[in-house]
């Protein structure tokens, strides 16, 4: 790949020489010939072919997407019913074992069916064709399956809640045996349905995810270079190819948690006595499923990270009007954050139970990737450095996203060095330090996505005063939420407690601030219902967007129609002649180049970088 | 304009807390020590990449605030600046991780003179075993646990025998000796967790799984179960008291052993076994 790329900087520095000595525009603006025929696409005839069984991809995402924020709405309604119990546990609102199964729902809805959807499913499919300059996914057919999967994934879950015993109260990570042992609550049908409904999950994921694969691989446009592609796409693309290693891991754990509950084998049941009761396992592992789940959980943090950093590099270098600074070790970090996730999964187990050798492993493995995860902070600042910095929402939200990242990442520091997790696991510094790293910093940049992207995909503008409005109680609320949530982690308050006694270990009562958040909470959350309504109410009332509304350059914006139609380009096929960030070149006209304009039209500007 | 402020008060303010509010860790009762040295370390450390970065960040949003005029730098690449970075970083890393590992290795590493006690966590309670007079604790198995066994005791093992149960969720130690707790559950996952002391392990079942401690301070300390392990898991609480060699004699002259104990739940057996036959 960097070979093509050093070629590809030879060429360019050719040209130049040769554009010197006068050669015609042609010679300037040539570009490898298409490999491949232009994509022959399936042509709704119906309504419902239109609109609801849509092989579009850009419908595909928009499905996604709703359907992924619908779910998460109920997560976080989830959250306030928690929040309230731990405030105030005088009301008598919940029932401990109805407290057991919001955290659960509340846990895997937010992880897998929110943020995974919505990045992949959601930005994926609405942004990966565009922006590799294709009609459409490669398989659209199988693409639309994988949506309707996914929505089944979606229903079996939303169905353990009716189901009798209810839905599983387990915690999100499912660990058994007691995910299926009478002490839990949704022992019996709840934890089978969540199961059910992951294994749905990731059969629906994985057409969709070599669906995004095959498209980044084969269907990118004329002069499309991976090393041209917006960080958007790669990070869409390292997530996609981690989901597709790690979710197989969730998915044999899940199937054989879902044979010892339902025919009584043993994969991850050792001889127990339950209740006073010797039950008929026997031989199993617990921490066997642990590995299985971190093995996919680990990665996981990273299916949802990484589409977040490469789209938020977008939009910081397309509103600051500089180019992304360090673009090639940008991509490399990616990669290589990609790669190590795979090798720190243990650090979840440090006190599992499992051989304490392994701590010294991953402990260092665990710290090593923070250099990676450095690097891109670094580069992020250093792109709004003698930047021309907009404050648009997009770059509200994602000034936001690089502090709560930053205070989240920081944290990880901290749990990743395994002597320090000792007296921090499973206390509240660790709810805090996921949140903010997991939920609020990509959440934040999910907004920042949809305010920008909201114009391509409606053709209208987001209202901005309400969107300021969300920005600063949602970036504020969720910060004053989180930092003083670490604290109670050192007094020493443990994570999953349905209500905490005044004890004697916690010397300045934490209750005070328990209500403090619960509060801040119901704010934030209420912010996001203001947010739901400004997407439903601009979607007809909103200003209509200019085109290219940003002065973006990538190839999203440059369709003939907006929103792009079917197909994306009409007749013509987009061609690549630069990377997507040639913003404020020295000698352009304009302070953007988009990447489909011939060198031959900006012969003024003296690009760097081809 | 707002948010450069907003960011750098936030960085501050972050400050201000972390100085000033009353949430903080409980005064330790062990020798682990150590644990707490390398938080304060790491707060350090990252404390100071918070507010530098914050701050910058905070630079940049004002000093090259949007201006019609301005035309932003065009830099795509800056090897140097980027190596330097990477170098620095690692250093951070290094200066992390080095003493965490050291800590660690002394976490993992049993001191001879340690005494071991059992701990048995289920749901939802706390029971210990101590070893007796000869100082070995006796075989057990999950299998073997009913009635009259409540810690399944291998019956054919001598070492078991003089063992002391003690099933009120009440455990003593002995200040300033090293102590091994050998962890242990019946049924699903526990851990056995007390603030003061830092430490902590799950229990599985199936498996023994072990830390160690020299308690630092005489005192009553709650014992937390701190692995969700169902509906009780919130309410799940022991005691540890940490006493003096004489108390700590008098506790154990009290308890009973797993001969008797095993003899006293028989008879109780058969009493009730006549009684229905009656």
């Amino acid at each position: 790949m960097s070979d093509e790329y050093e070629h590809k900087l030879e060429a360019k520095s050719d040209y130049v020489s040769d554009a010197s000595s006068g050669t015609s525009a042609s010679d300037i603006d040539k570009l490898p010939p298409a490999e491949l025929p232009d994509q022959e696409l399936y042509h709704s005839h119906s309504w419902w072919t239109t609109y609801v069984f849509s092989q579009d991809a850009k419908y595909i995402g928009v499905q996604y997407a709703c359907t992924a924020i619908g779910t998460g709405i109920l997560g976080l309604v989830l959250s306030w019913l928690m929040r309230l119990q731990i405030a105030f546990p005088g009301l008598g609102l919940l029932e401990p074992s109805a407290y057991y199964q919001f955290v659960t729902m509340h846990g895997m809805i937010m992880v897998i069916y929110l943020l995974t959807a919505l990045f992949l499913g959601g930005f994926g499919n609405f942004l990966i064709p565009l922006m590799c300059g294709s009609r459409d996914m490669a398989f659209p057919y199988v693409n639309m399956v994988s949506y309707w999967m996914f929505l089944v994934a979606v229903l079996v879950l939303l169905s353990s809640f009716f189901v009798p015993g209810g839905p599983t109260g387990a915690g999100w990570t499912l660990y058994p045996p007691q995910a299926i042992t009478s002490g839990t609550p949704g022992h019996n049908m709840g934890i089978i349905l969540m199961l059910v409904s992951l294994v749905l999950f990731v059969a629906g994921f994985t057409m969709g995810g070599l669906n995004y694969i095959v498209t980044v691989l084969q269907l990118r446009t004329r002069g499309m270079t991976l090393m041209r592609l917006p960080l958007t796409v790669w990070g869409i693309f390292v997530a996609t190819i981690l989901a597709l290693l790690a979710f197989p891991a969730l998915l044999v754990g899940g199937l054989m948690m879902t044979l010892d509950g339902l025919l009584g084998t043993s994969f991850f049941m050792p001889a127990i006595v339950s209740m006073g009761e010797q039950l008929k396992y026997e031989g199993g592992s617990p921490i066997l499923f642990q590995h299985l789940f971190w093995f996919f959980g680990h990665p996981e943090v990273y299916i949802v990270a990484l589409p977040a950093f490469g789209i938020v590099s977008d939009l910081i270098s397309i509103h600051a009007r500089k180019n992304i600074f360090g673009y090639r070790m940008m991509v490399w970090a990616i990669v290589g954050i990609g790669a190590l996730s795979f090798f720190v999964w243990a650090h979840h187990m440090y006190v599992a139970g499992m051989n304490p050798w392994f701590g010294f492993f991953f402990a260092t493995t665990t710290l090593i990737i923070a250099v990676p995860t450095a690097i891109k902070v670094y580069n992020w600042i250093l792109t709004l450095w003698r930047g021309n910095i907009q404050l648009s929402l997009p770059m509200l939200f994602s000034l936001g996203f690089i502090v709560t990242f930053l205070n989240g990442g920081l944290t990880g520091l901290f749990l990743g060095n395994v002597t320090v997790d000792v007296p921090l696991s499973d206390t509240y510094f660790v709810v805090a330090h996921f949140h903010m790293v997991m939920g609020i910093a990509p959440v934040l940049v999910v907004f920042g996505a949809i305010y920008h992207w909201y114009p391509l995909i409606t053709g209208r503008m987001l209202n901005e005063t309400l969107g300021k409005i969300h920005f600063w109680i949602t970036f504020v609320g969720s910060y004053a939420i989180y930092f003083p949530m670490h604290y109670q982690g050192f007094i020493g308050v443990p994570r999953r407690y349905f209500e905490i006694y005044d004890s004697p270990y916690i010397e300045t009562s934490t209750m005070g601030l328990n209500v403090f958040i619960t509060v801040a909470a119901l704010i934030v959350g209420a912010a996001q219902l203001l947010f739901i309504y400004n997407l439903i109410s601009s979607a007809r009332l909103g200003k209509k967007a200019e085109k290219n509304p940003w002065k973006a350059n990538s190839l999203e914006w440059q369709t003939p129609e907006m929103p792009p139609a079917h197909g994306n380009w009409g007749k013509e096929m987009p061609k690549v002649y630069r990377w997507p960030y040639d913003y404020s070149v020295p000698g352009a006209k304009e302070d953007y180049i988009p990447q489909n304009v011939a060198p031959s039209a900006v012969t003024e500007a003296k690009v760097e970088k081809s | 304009m707002a948010v450069a402020i907003v960011i750098l008060l936030i960085a501050l303010g972050s400050i201000a807390f972390h100085f000033w509010s009353p949430w903080w860790w409980t005064p330790i009762a062990s020798n682990w020590q150590g644990m707490d040295d390398t938080i304060l370390l790491t707060f350090w450390i990252t404390g100071f990449v918070f507010v530098a970065i914050c701050a910058f960040v905070a630079y940049c949003v004002w000093k090259y605030r949007y201006q019609k005029n301005r035309i932003a730098e065009y830099k795509p690449e800056d090897k140097k600046l980027e190596t330097r970075l990477i170098l620095i970083t690692t250093l951070g890393v290094i200066a992390l991780l080095a003493p965490g590992l050291l800590v660690w290795n002394n976490y993992i590493s049993v001191p001879d003179n340690a005494y071991k006690v059992e701990v048995v966590a289920y749901q939802w309670g706390w029971k210990f075993r101590l070893p007796g007079k000869d100082g070995v604790l006796g075989k057990t198995d999950i299998k073997l646990i009913n009635d009259e066994n409540p810690f399944g005791l291998n019956l054919e093992d001598s070492y078991g025998k003089d063992d002391l149960l003690v099933d009120e969720g009440e455990l003593h130690l002995l200040l300033d000796r090293p102590v091994k707790f050998e962890l242990r559950a019946i049924d699903v996952l526990h851990n056995f967790y007390v603030p003061q002391f830092r430490g902590k392990m799950d229990m599985v079942p199936g498996m023994i799984t072990y830390y160690w401690i020299t308690p630092t301070r005489i005192g009553e300390f709650e014992i937390l179960c701190a692995e969700y392990c169902g509906t009780g898991h919130y309410a799940m609480r022991g005691l540890v008291i940490v006493d003096k060699e004489k108390e700590y004699n008098k506790w154990e002259a009290k308890q009973i052993t797993f001969d008797k104990m095993f003899a006293k739940n028989k008879n109780n057996k058969n009493l009730q076994l006549a009684k229905n036959t009656k």
